[in-house]
């Protein structure tokens, strides 16, 4: 297992509590490809684009819980190296993932929700109840596939093409690091095929 | 028959009517509620816990309560004036399709399979308010 963290490492990650905390003030190169050539999004979804918006802002809900979650797993000192240079990875996709569910949302006319206190997070999600690494990746993981099963599970609510190909690709991203999570935890990955989204 | 027999054989008797008026009252499902936490564990917990609001409601307590009514939680408008209570059979309409039983809430999510359907409104049943 160590192996594969190494290997998940093996980028140059920024990692430090410090960059950690650090929020993007502006669109990450992430959310601006994924935004790329899209400028006729929203004019090619006529009528109600509300219900569409909703979602996406339920969707932007949890990528700021996700994002809460692992700054507090980074900021409660459990997370040693290199868990610690994934975490902060991990967490740098979630920041895409809002900024472009932020800028979608937008653009569509809708109005983003707002982030929550962290200790609002910390408080719903029990941080205090986290008491060493594996607590953490115990907990990144469930988000994460709860995640995934979310963003699969809105693909067929949505009225756009475009959005719900955008739910399939961040369901990728949490595929991803869910994957790498219970390989850290060293538990079994899935024996079954399509045991997402069901 | 023995008076102490008797009282047993009227008992069994009551017993067993009691459990027919029940069946006869029972929920229109009977799910798994073991496999149904696994269920909610999988798919529901992204957004909602049983003790604590996060991205959806808290669901400790929900059978019985009027949907938008679990205070503290900011409802969508379409929930907020909703009359509907959370009754087993109102969950699983519900989970069909949230947008057929209350237009305008924000659930994008449904639950396609029935059997999956019953588990977790099996689930949901067991808990109390935190």
């Amino acid at each position: 297992m160590k192996s594969l963290i190494l290997n998940a490492t093996a980028q140059p990650i920024i990692a430090s509590r410090r960059s950690f905390i650090g929020t993007t003030g502006m669109l990450s190169a992430a959310a601006v490809a994924l935004l790329a050539g899209k400028d006729s999004l929203a004019q090619s979804m006529g009528g109600d684009m509300s219900k569409d918006t909703a979602i996406l802002n339920v969707a932007l809900g949890l990528e700021y819980e996700a994002i809460n979650a692992y700054q507090l797993g980074a900021m409660s000192g459990l997370l040693q190296k290199p868990v610690l240079d994934i975490a902060v990875s991990f967490q740098s996709h979630h920041k895409a993932h809002r900024d472009a569910l932020i800028a979608t949302i937008q653009k569509m006319g809708g109005m983003p929700v707002a982030e929550k206190k962290m200790d609002d997070y910390a408080k719903a999600l029990k941080a205090d109840s986290l008491k060493n690494q594996s607590d953490v990746l115990d907990l990144a993981a469930r988000l994460e596939l709860g995640a995934i099963n979310a963003y699969l599970g809105v693909i067929p609510a949505f009225g756009s093409k475009d959005l719900a190909k955008i739910a399939g690709r961040l369901a990728a991203d949490e595929t991803m690091h869910f994957t790498v999570l219970t390989n850290a935890l060293g538990r079994p990955l899935p024996a079954g095929a399509l045991s997402f989204g069901a | 028959m023995g008076s102490q027999a008797r009282t047993v054989f009227i008992g069994c008797w009551l017993l067993l009517g009691a459990q027919l008026a029940s069946a006869q009252s029972a929920p229109a499902t009977a799910g798994s509620a073991l496999r149904g936490k696994d269920i909610y564990d999988a798919r529901c917990s992204a957004c909602h816990s049983i003790d604590a609001h996060r991205v959806g409601p808290m669901h400790g307590g929900v059978l019985g309560r009027r949907a938008g009514g679990a205070r503290g939680y900011d409802y969508s408008e379409a929930l907020s004036k909703s009359k509907v209570i959370w009754t087993r059979e109102t969950l699983i309409t519900w989970l069909t399709s949230p947008e057929a039983l209350i237009p305008g809430q924000r659930m994008g999510y449904s639950m396609d399979n029935a059997k999956d359907r019953d588990d977790v409104v099996a689930y949901l049943a067991t808990l109390k308010r935190p």
